[in-house]
């Protein structure tokens, strides 16, 4: 039976309390694990943040990281976050630089995918959008062409679905 | 009424009946020191940071109490990190107070400032940096908690200066803050009757138990469940003491330097059931050769050790005594598998035992394993035996029978030389009225040698035995059998005389030369009553056997220089 090394995700609930983050990263640190992406954020719970992880590795390896990530003290709960079982969303904030010929297909890369002009600087854009990995991949390739000239990026946010 | 942050600490410690302290003042903990004088805590002042920890490793060993120590900010606390590392590995409860800097300070690379919660966050079961007098009282509770509770573990809480100094109304404090706990044991009945249903099929099963057993206080049970069902039990070096070596169900150790009649037993086996182990590489060697034959039942607190190394056919995620209690109950009417069957198993068990017992050879040298073998006659086999790392500690675990548990203290996980003189302080605090003694080498001996002032400073009557081949011995062992007989760095043979030494600190120093010597030594030292180093000038090119050849199968023991296979 096959166990590919691709790209898994982890939903943690923890308490909310300092060094959290720390101890987290360092579960996976200290066993040769690496982060990928991260998201982080304190939940309607004041006392509660939610942290999604995403890393490289095979089913057994993300299971054994999940067990111990349950094993922490400040861990309320991690689980197993499935690709196809949850709705994903990142964002972006890219600058392109804006020239003449640049800006029509500009205006129609924001229209077509729902993305906003959020600051208009000399030559340059600051330009938002938000989608699922596969979509923001595109866009960014897009963005690419039309001469981006920064970028960040936010670790992958996801929320499961609810079974039917 | 107000109390300084240092009252509302021992007011702390003693709602958790803390009675002892292992530790050494410095500039952060001074306020600490000073409210001591007022308190009835015994305190215990060792002669570096390191002998603190592993003391209060060794007394939690020893009582199944959680061990305590106290240090200082910066170069006092990493002295801990090998102690603490050394309790995580081996699971031992153990809270670790560190002073701190003050609050306002911390970041700034402050006079003895260091970030020990940061150095230690992954080798500690958790830690605590105290930023408010508030959190001081609860924080100190849950540490204990969590040292103690479900796989056990070293917690650190760092105390800042100013938080010490603060006074608050202990009573307008918070709760303790209540932290998730280890997850509700699993519903055991199923996995049990599994678990019976095949020990019925099984023609050759073999219990191996580990240090879970003794951390679980599980023994009774253990030996109820071994004895009801005949099961014979081989036991991890951790796990020595949980089941008697005296008794005729006892299979040896397994492992690198485990007895031919327990690697046997563990290759033959067609179910195993494993409590309180988690598999490492010294008692598994190659994995894929494990215990080839057998089916597995595994039993831990711990669900990272479940699948972790080997695959179970039947695990229950549970303390070792409400298992060992279900499998009980459950098997009261006995089982149905005739007699027969599994006496053919105890009588091969008997003869690989016979075949190849665990031996040396005598010579006009004194050989070490008889100073272990003398030890264990004139102690009755009831001493509390800690030990350092090496081949000392292996012949320890192979020519001392151990029929109790916490009475062999041992850094398994770790391997951390410098280990077993403190934890033998540690485990003689705790118990007064035993014999403690310290096997240790040449060069381990050393590295915690200053605590002679401390065994002499409160006249605790520990027995050194050194074991003094002049090198740093399983480390020669391996250039022996390995790397070509070439010797490097591993010759010791620049080292005090023992004896001297011993004297200086005023502790009494004896020798032994000749084999005819070595009783005559122990007797003399366990007679004494306090401190005695003993220095024993063993062979020097003794090796420990059987050996296992890292990554080997178990059933590839080596038993002799090559050429011998004596």
């Amino acid at each position: 039976m096959t166990d590919p090394m691709k790209e898994r995700a982890i939903a943690i609930l923890v308490q909310n309390r300092p060094d959290v983050l720390a101890r987290i990263a360092g579960t996976f640190s200290a066993r040769g694990f690496n982060i990928e992406s991260i998201s982080a954020n304190v939940t309607r719970n004041p006392a509660v943040t939610k942290i999604i992880i995403t890393t490289l590795s095979t089913r057994e390896t993300i299971a054994r990281i999940i067990k111990q990530l349950n094993r922490l003290v400040d861990v309320l709960d991690a689980r197993r976050l499935r690709r196809t079982q949850a709705v994903w969303r990142e964002m972006i904030l890219a600058r392109v630089s804006l020239t003449d010929e640049r800006k029509a297909p500009l205006l129609k890369l924001l229209d077509v995918h729902g993305g906003k002009m959020v600051a208009l600087e000399p030559g340059s854009a600051v330009v938002e959008f938000s989608g699922d990995q596969q979509t923001i991949e595109e866009i960014l390739d897009r963005l690419e062409a039309l001469g981006m000239e920064d970028l960040t990026r936010s670790g992958a946010v996801a929320l499961e679905r609810v079974k039917p | 009424m107000e109390e300084t942050g240092s009252q509302i600490l021992f007011s702390a410690m003693k709602e958790e009946n803390v009675d002892t302290l292992f530790g050494y003042p410095g500039g952060s903990v001074m306020d600490i020191y000073d409210e001591m004088f007022r308190q009835e805590i015994r305190h215990i002042l060792v002669r570096h940071e390191q002998a603190a920890i592993h003391a209060a490793d060794g007394y939690a060993r020893a009582s199944g109490r959680v061990g305590v120590c106290l240090v200082t900010s910066g170069p006092g606390a990493t002295n801990t990190v090998t102690g603490i590392a050394n309790a995580y590995m081996d699971s031992i409860p153990v809270v670790v107070l560190t002073g701190q800097v003050p609050t306002s300070m911390i970041g700034n690379d402050g006079f003895q400032e260091v970030d020990i919660t940061g150095i230690t966050r992954t080798c500690t079961k958790h830690n605590f940096l105290i930023r408010r007098i508030g959190e001081l009282h609860g924080t100190v509770r849950e540490a204990f908690r969590i040292a103690r509770s479900g796989r056990p573990g070293p917690v650190l809480v760092d105390l800042p200066k100013d938080v010490i100094q603060a006074v608050a109304d202990p009573d307008g404090c918070p709760a303790a803050p209540v932290f998730s706990g280890e997850g509700d044991s699993a519903d055991l009945e199923g996995p049990c009757r599994e678990a019976l249903k095949l020990l019925s099929a099984a023609k050759r099963p073999l219990l191996i138990i580990g240090g879970g057993v003794i951390l679980g206080k599980a023994t009774g049970l253990l030996r109820e469940f071994a004895k009801k069902l005949q099961i014979p039990v081989v036991s991890t070096l951790m796990g020595l003491g949980a089941f008697p070596g005296t008794d005729p169900l006892w299979a040896g150790m397994p492992g690198m330097h485990g007895s031919y009649g327990a690697n046997m037993a563990i290759s033959r086996c067609d179910l195993l059931i494993a409590i309180g182990v988690r598999f490492d590489d010294r008692v598994t060697s190659k994995v894929e050769a494990f215990a080839p034959h057998a089916k597995l039942i595994h039993i831990d607190i711990d669900p990272v050790s479940i699948d972790k190394v080997l695959q179970a056919s039947v695990s229950m995620v549970s303390d070792c005594g409400p298992a060992l209690g279900a499998l009980l109950r459950l098997a009261e009417g006995g089982l149905t598998r005739p007699a027969s069957e599994i006496r053919d198993w105890h009588e091969q068990l008997h003869r690989w035992k016979e075949e190849r017992p665990l031996r040396y050879c005598r010579s006009p040298k004194i050989k070490p394993q008889y100073v272990i073998e003398e030890l264990y006659r004139l102690t009755g086999g009831r001493a509390i035996v800690a030990t350092e790392v090496g081949q000392n500690q292996m012949w320890a675990a192979q020519f001392y029978r151990f029929d109790e548990p916490n009475t062999f203290l041992t850094s398994g996980g770790l391997g951390a030389m410098g280990f077993g003189f403190p934890a033998a302080i540690g485990a003689q605090v705790a118990c007064p009225d035993r014999t403690v003694v310290d096997v240790a080498g040449d060069g381990s001996i050393q590295m915690n040698i200053q605590e002679l002032a401390t065994v002499v400073h409160y006249g605790l009557p520990v027995k050194v035995v050194i074991l003094n081949n002049l090198y740093l011995g399983m480390v020669r062992q391996w250039q022996e059998l390995y790397y070509g007989r070439r010797y490097s760095q591993s010759d010791i043979a620049q080292s005090p005389d023992f004896v001297k030494l011993a004297e200086a600190y005023g502790a009494k120093g004896l020798r032994a030369v000749r084999p005819e010597e070595v009783q005559r030594v122990l007797s003399e030292a366990l007679e004494t009553p306090g401190p005695v180093v003993m220095d024993f000038q063993v062979e020097p090119e003794e090796n420990v056997y059987p050996i296992v050849r890292p990554g080997a199968p178990l059933t590839e023991m080596v038993f002799g220089p090559s050429g011998t296979n004596a």
